[in-house]
């Protein structure tokens, strides 16, 4: 199943540098590494240093939820004509983050990409944190968020009055929904293995039980094995899909209004490998650290980080061709409209250095992965991924505000400019997913235990003699 | 001496704790606050009482065991209570049925009162709604001469009326009105003003009244002219001034030049095909503006085959309105005004005209005046208020020179009323007064209404002088600059709350009918000037009718006249009769008026006008008047220097004008320049006004106001605009030659509803010359003329778009879809806006705010661009921003698309379409995403940021039109067509055998107010409607047709008629 003897893709030499789990380790020592974080390691100073300030950044977003709701919109930069701004561009933002998750866990999986082991169970984690940080948006960027939080969704009610299905607003809710809920049952099904090993070892009865509960009564039993395997398979073809589908229909909001700049037949395809490249950046940017600090080089090996570069160059490259299909679109379409918004974004238009930054940080700056001496640098990984966060917020950036502010009547242009209630929400939202993160690293299994067990070369030898 | 003194009796009456006093309690508090009781916070005398008494009244409960018990109970329910009515807006009221129901009055039902609005540009006939004796929106009368068109058939008369009349609602709401009787700011009744006034005057009678001065508005009252003369005449002593500080003098003394005799000139716009306007804007200000724009835009409305239209020639100073509307447009500075005149009158031979002009535009002149002589009989010759007298007098003398004089334009007596019937020139009336104030001659001064010590002229430092008066009276609304400076201020009557009359533009005089008692006890000037006579406390009731039935037309059964002229809204047959008057043969060689002006020094010219908001300052505290967007340059909330780009490069020393601005995030920063004129100066932001001559500075009056309320004052750190009255002086009232200005490296906030004046070469605004119309329609064939006949009859193209030599954009056909359209069977309604008739008066925006309930979100919030309202006028130039070809101004409500962008991305249905087409705003499904908004290629929906509706102050609550939902935060809002008035006229049909609803019956507010009948309303499936007509002409067509939203909102092109003799120079 799982080999590692690929040829190195450079190199063409039957030896693998970069193996998906350092040579030396046994099933006990996997076991007891991955499972000693929760466990048995004194949580170190810094976890408390992270978790006090990511809480305290969360308490921010709390604040501004509720003074948000108390006071309304107004707090915030938006405007008749850009009515949708910092809101709408964290939703896409984080949402697509997200995907890189279930990208990994459900595509690799199916695909048989062996490597993925060892991040898929973080991946995932992160999907999770990023929608519920995107899913504040879509509730609190509404006016009256005490009542969007029902009435868009198709309830049965004695008023007849349903949610309009034209709407690609509403076709959001049930996406994001259905991906907010696979997403968390295909990460807990993963986890319950782990959880009984957890149970297993946990010395203390606080932790026994809890994580007792959540093993749902896991004895690792041939027949548990079986249906295990068989649930997540299905879970993973289930979420497959959901990776193309979101973000599609996110850029739908988009591509389905008339305002040049949005409504673009390249935009779903675009979206998506936008994600992707987001995604991955920001495993990256949270995988790099992780590993440093918590000694998982040897899980977390070279091989993934060098895979998740070239998924980047890959996606980016998508991405830059879609810029250039937008441009050449609104040349091509010979609509003055079209063609006013281009010459708006790119230089004529006051926020043109949105859309310069933007080709610097997902265009430019990501072609230095090209070079396999830097893609194998951790800390060019890690500034690179940084950079390709930021573009792809000032992307979503380019194509809502500066759309917006000027269309079709230039009676009706104006200017937008964010106040510090849209940055303490940006913030606290971010602030959120780092608490939620650290939580995770602390109580859970960041890697999955008895998937890395598979991927053993013990594992693997076996198996080879029963084939034979 | 306390009033406790003077009236022991009325100390003692006790007064019962009243709504109305907690309620006006509340609208004086800017915040929260807190009271111990509602006794408290109404302030009765019992609760001071209590405060004071050393021994409260239950004091003797102390000793009674029982009683004791009792009053902790009833102190702590009490206290208890208090807090109890915090929680809630408003304290308990019980509601009574009427006993004995008003006549006509249906609750729920709206009843239309006559009335009019007195103004010193004449008085505006009205009529009010009033629901449940609320009065709630304000509309032109039809039957008055001013607003509406009574020489046509009763059933062909429509009206239209200004911003200040519609706008006068909010005012009589308005919280920051004054309320009480103040002396020293002491609160005293009224008992105690007549007392001291009457101590006053028995001392001033013996000396027949001298050291007695009243000082008014321009009087245009003939009942309050008549107790003025019965008080002079009982006081032969006493003097009678009148000060405006935006008043005609010019026009005055500019007829006192030609004719030797002041007279009130009237124009007949409906009967003049040719019309040269020196420096005046007749369309959009001053006396007889609705009238004016109405004949003048009838005059020129190409429909209905018709395709004759009159042409205009405007030469002037500052860009205006009128200017906008011209077919060619010469902008000069003020001191070459009266030149050019000179100029043309030589050309048009008027004797003893000698002229030095300005080489260069002879051959304009040369063929202006061809022009108006081919139209010799029929075309006007009009000089604005604010142009010198030469400039009237040679209009005068033009206009008989053209044979204009009693066909075009007719002669009457003076309309104002002055004492003696002796007219004076208002300046020097005021200047007689500051000299008997100054020369101590003055004890008693009474001000009733203006505001001098804000808008006099600046040399006449009134301020000052009035406090070496020993005792000053102001009348006044507000308590303001002048009322500071005066011991006693009473608060005056509104005139939606008192009895009064007034008299229009053409002398028609109407009966002021209250619509409402007075709701902080006012009194009328009527009312306040019997305090001087022998009947002090007569009403204004009595006194108006007593008047009237004196007057001779009123002979016979004078209660049915009365009723009739009550109803009616004018009393007949009393406009000013035609007179005939000759221009003097040596008027020429009088030595000038006025025009003297020493120049001292600088090289800037300035040019004073009254604010096309606040007019003279007097509307500051009015919301809807200072969010009214500016015609010509959308600012609200401030006035600006206004320069030329030219002027603006080299104040500021920079290449280009768009570097003077600087952005602080998105806030507009615009520079501040100093304006010194003889020593004095001011501070002002300079904002670039294209068509502005160069190195002249326009500078607004009105605003820099300091006692006026929270609305018009703003604060020390950002204050409401600034003062330009500081910088005008008595012998200079509307340019000032010479004034100096420096750049001070400071900036200033300028907010504005419209940035950006470019149309990009977009298809907005179709514009084409008459002879490119009359060419389009005589070749009607052609398939480049007229492309597609859309489903509303033609969707005519237009010719030639706003956009340099720009395809024009095609509407898609209608069945170049695969789903079948909606069919709509019943009513189908819609809209269409003649861009030729908008002269951009801004009526229709605040006759929408007025109807709907629309909010006013203040400077800030407009400054982010959260403005509410729901119709807009786009104002875009054309051409060259130095010299700029046209002005084009698109009002802009909902266009009610077929194919609504808006309706399909709600997610929960609250924008949809009804079986009428109209599409609809469901405020109680709204959650707000705001993406109708971003998907709305027209941005006309308007959202509720925060919470934008005043829902504590008890006052507007009075005001607001109960069939429209008042709409809270979170939801989006927009234009509906004034769906309310739609549901009107069905149900009244409905009870009519379920007949259909006539063209004409459903009038939507903005068409109601528009002067001009820019805008038509009504069924698009009667093919005999106005709106169908107008859809079928070939000037029709959809704004940004090309995105296939099928706008029920219609356009027709903006015509212009140049002289082809003038063309391309």
């Amino acid at each position: 199943m799982a080999t590692i003897d690929h040829p190195d893709d450079e190199s063409g030499v039957h030896v693998t540098p970069f193996p998906v789990i350092e040579p030396g380790h046994t099933f006990d020592s996997v076991t007891d590494k991955i499972s000693a974080l929760t466990l048995q390691r004194k949580t170190p100073i810094a976890w408390f240093i992270g978790f006090f300030l990511s809480f305290m950044l969360a308490n921010v977003l709390m604040l501004s939820l509720t003074y948000l709701v108390l006071t309304g919109i107004g707090i915030w930069g938006n405007n008749i004509p850009v009515g949708w701004a910092f809101d709408i561009i964290n939703f896409v933002w984080w949402i697509g983050i997200g995907h890189a998750g279930t990208l990994i866990s459900a595509i690799l999986l199916l695909l048989r990409q062996s490597w993925r082991t060892s991040i898929n169970r973080f991946a995932e984690a992160m999907t999770l944190f990023a929608v519920s940080c995107a899913g504040i948006y879509p509730i609190f960027h509404t006016g009256r968020p005490w009542l969007a939080i029902y009435w868009l969704f198709p309830y049965p009610n004695t008023m007849n009055i349903w949610p309009n299905f034209r709407s690609p607003l509403m076709w959001d809710v049930f996406a994001v929904s259905t991906y907010a809920s696979v997403s968390a049952l295909f990460w807990f099904v993963g986890l319950i293995p782990d959880f009984a090993t957890l149970r297993d070892r946990a010395k203390s009865k606080p932790f026994q039980i809890v994580y007792g509960i959540l093993s749902l009564g896991w004895r690792g039993s041939a027949r548990h094995w079986a249906r295990y395997e068989k649930l997540y398979l299905l879970l993973a073809a289930l979420a497959t899909p959901l990776v193309l589908s979101v973000h599609t229909i996110v850029s739908f909001d988009f591509a389905v209004g008339l305002v040049p700049g949005w409504h673009a037949t390249i935009f779903p395809p675009y979206f998506v490998a936008g994600a992707i490249y987001a995604g991955f950046a920001m495993v990256l940017t949270l995988t790099i650290p992780l590993r440093k600090f918590y000694g998982l080089e040897d899980f977390i090996t070279m091989r993934h980080l060098r895979n998740a570069a070239k998924i980047m160059l890959a996606t980016g490259l998508i991405v830059a061709y879609g810029y250039m299909m937008e441009a050449f679109t609104a040349w091509y379409s010979a609509s003055e409209y079209e063609g006013f918004m281009m010459k708006n974004r790119i230089w004529a238009g006051p926020y043109w250095w949105a859309y310069w930054l933007l080709i610097l940080c997902n265009v430019l700056i990501p072609q230095i992965l090209w070079i396999k001496r830097m893609r194998h640098n951790t800390t060019v990984l890690f500034l690179v991924s940084l950079v390709v966060g930021a573009g792809m917020w000032l992307e979503r950036f380019v194509i809502i505000v500066t759309s917006l502010h000027r269309d079709f009547l230039p009676s009706s242009w104006a200017m937008y400019r964010p106040t510090i209630f849209d940055f303490s929400t940006f913030f606290g939202t971010m602030g959120l997913f780092v608490m939620l993160l650290l939580l995770f690293i602390r109580f859970l299994p960041v890697i999955s235990i008895f998937e890395m067990r598979t991927i053993l070369p013990q594992a693997v030898v076996k198996e080879e003699e029963e084939a034979a | 001496m306390h009033i406790k003194d003077t009236l022991p009796e009325l100390y003692k009456i006790r007064r019962p704790l009243k709504t109305e006093d907690v309620r006006a309690r509340l609208a004086e508090k800017q915040g929260k606050e807190y009271w111990r009781s509602l006794d408290e916070l109404a302030a009765t005398e019992e609760f001071e009482e209590y405060l004071h008494r050393e021994f409260p009244r239950q004091a003797g409960e102390w000793d009674d065991p029982v009683g004791r018990r009792r009053f902790l109970k009833i102190m702590g329910a009490s206290l208890a209570l208090a807090g109890l009515s915090g929680c809630v807006y408003q304290p308990p009221e019980s509601i009574v049925p009427y006993v004995r129901q008003p006549e006509e009055e249906v609750p729920g039902k709206a009843l239309y009162f006559a009335t009019a609005m007195p103004h010193p540009k004449g008085a505006t006939g009205l009529l009010v709604r009033s629901n449940e004796g609320r009065p709630t929106h304000i509309e032109g009368n039809p039957d008055h001469p001013g607003s509406g068109t009574p020489e046509r058939a009763p059933d062909q008369r429509v009206a239209g009326t200004d911003i200040f009349s519609i706008a006068s609602l909010l005012t009589l709401y308005d919280p920051d009105r004054s309320e009480t009787i103040s002396y020293r700011g002491e609160i005293r009744p009224y008992t105690s003003f007549l007392a001291d006034a009457r101590t006053a005057l028995d001392g001033l009678k013996a000396k027949q009244g001298a050291g007695l001065h009243f000082l008014t508005e321009t009087i245009t009252s003939p009942s309050i002219a008549a107790l003025m003369k019965q008080i002079l005449t009982a006081l032969p002593q006493a003097r009678w001034h009148q000060y405006e500080a935006v008043g005609n003098n010019a026009a005055t003394a500019g007829a006192r030049l030609a004719f030797g005799q002041p007279v009130n000139t009237v124009y007949h716009f409906d009967r003049a095909d040719r019309v040269l306007a020196l420096d005046s804007d007749f369309l959009a200000a001053g006396p007889g503006d609705l009238r004016h724009a109405r004949d003048f835009i009838d005059r020129r409305r190409v429909v209905a085959g018709k395709t004759e239209m009159n042409r205009l020639y405007v030469v002037e100073t500052t860009p205006t309105n009128t200017g906008a509307k011209a077919d060619h447009r010469l902008s000069i500075r003020p001191s070459e005004l009266e030149g050019f005149a000179r100029a043309l009158a030589v050309v048009l031979g008027v004797q003893g005209a000698a002229a030095t002009l300005t080489a260069g535009r002879t051959d304009k002149i040369d063929a202006i005046a061809k022009d108006l002589q081919a139209a010799r009989g029929k075309s006007i010759v009009i000089a604005g208020d604010y142009a010198p007298p030469a400039v009237h007098a040679l209009a005068h003398a033009m206009n008989a020179a053209l044979g204009n004089v009693g066909q075009t334009v007719t002669y009457t007596d003076p309309l104002q009323f002055y004492p003696n019937d002796q007219p004076v020139e208002q300046i020097e009336d005021l200047r007689a007064l500051v000299g008997d104030m100054d020369a101590g001659r003055v004890e008693m001064l009474v001000i009733v209404g203006g505001n001098p010590a804000y808008d006099a002229p600046a040399d006449f430092q009134f301020r000052e002088r009035m406090q070496k008066v020993n005792m000053r009276v102001r009348l006044g609304l507000y308590f303001d600059e002048t009322s500071e400076w005066c011991q006693w201020h009473i608060p005056e009557a509104h005139y939606l709350e008192a009895w009064g009359d007034t008299r229009a533009a053409d002398g028609t005089v109407s009966i002021i009918q209250p619509l409402i008692a007075p709701l902080y006890k006012g009194r009328s000037a009527l009312e306040f000037l019997s305090a001087f006579t022998d009947t002090p406390e007569k009403s204004g009731y009595d006194s108006l009718r007593d008047f009237w039935r004196a007057q001779p037309g009123m002979g016979g059964d004078f209660e049915h006249l009365w009723r009739r002229a009550v109803h009616d809204g004018v009393v007949p047959n009393t406009a000013a009769k035609e007179k005939t008057v000759a221009v003097n043969a040596n008027w020429a060689n009088q030595p000038a008026v006025a025009n003297a002006q020493a120049a001292s020094g600088g090289q800037y010219e300035i040019v004073f006008r009254p604010d096309p908001s606040v007019y003279d300052g007097r509307y500051a505290n009015n919301g809807w008047l200072q969010e009214l967007p500016k015609p010509l340059t959308k600012l609200c909330w401030d006035n600006a220097a206004l320069v030329s780009p030219a002027t603006a490069r080299r104040l500021f020393n920079v290449g280009s004008e768009e570097a003077i601005a600087t952005y602080k995030g998105i806030e507009y920063m615009a520079p501040v320049v100093n304006i010194t004129f003889r020593g004095q100066t001011v501070r002002a932001p300079v904002f670039i006004q294209p068509g502005q001559p160069d190195d002249v500075v326009t500078l607004h009056l009105g605003y820099g106001r300091t006692r006026v309320g929270r609305v018009g004052a703003g604060t020390a750190q950002q204050p409401v605009g600034f003062n330009a009255y500081q910088l005008r002086f008595a012998d200079a009232p509307w340019t000032a030659t010479g004034a100096d200005v420096k750049a001070t490296g400071e900036t200033w906030q300028l907010v504005g509803t419209q940035l950006h004046f470019d149309m990009e070469g977009r298809d907005i605004v179709r514009s084409e010359t008459l002879d490119d119309y009359r060419r389009g329609q005589s070749d009607a064939t052609s398939e480049t003329v007229r492309e597609g006949a859309g489903e509303n009859g033609g969707h005519g193209v237009g010719r030639e778009g706003a956009g340099v030599g720009k395809e024009i954009h095609k509407e898609p056909a209608p069945d170049d879809t695969l789903y079948t359209g909606f069919a709509y069977n019943g009513y189908k309604w819609g809209m269409a806006i003649d861009t030729t008739a908008c002269v951009g008066c801004n009526s229709c925006i605040i006759a929408c705010q007025s109807e709907n309930n629309i909010p006013v979100v203040g400077k800030e919030q407009v400054a982010r661009r959260r403005e509410m309202h729901w119709l807009r006028v786009d104002a875009y130039f054309k051409g060259l921003a130095e010299n700029p070809d046209g002005v084009y101004f698109m009002p802009v409500p909902c266009m009610h698309c077929e194919n609504a962008p808006c309706e399909p991305v709600c997610p929960v249905n609250a924008t949809v379409h009804d079986a009428e087409g109209t599409n609809n705003m469901v405020y109680n499904r709204c959650v707000g995403t705001r993406y109708c908004s971003n998907n709305c290629p027209y941005k006309v929906r308007r959202f509720n940021f925060l919470l934008y509706q005043d829902w504590n102050t008890p006052s507007l609550k009075l005001m607001r039109n109960p069939e429209v939902s008042v709409r809270s935060r979170g939801v989006m809002e927009k234009c509906t067509y004034c769906i309310q008035r739609i549901q009107n006229a069905k149900i009244d049909s409905e009870k009519e055998n379920g007949r259909q609803v006539r063209d004409g019956e459903i009038v939507t507010a903005c068409e109601a107010a528009c002067p001009t009948n820019a805008i038509v309303f009504g069924n698009l499936n009667d093919p005999k409607s106005r709106v169908s007509q107008w859809q079928r002409e070939p000037r029709n067509y959809s704004l940004l047709a090309e995105l296939n939203t099928r706008p029920r909102t219609t356009y027709l092109s903006a015509l212009r008629n140049p002289n082809p003799e003038l063309q391309g120079t």
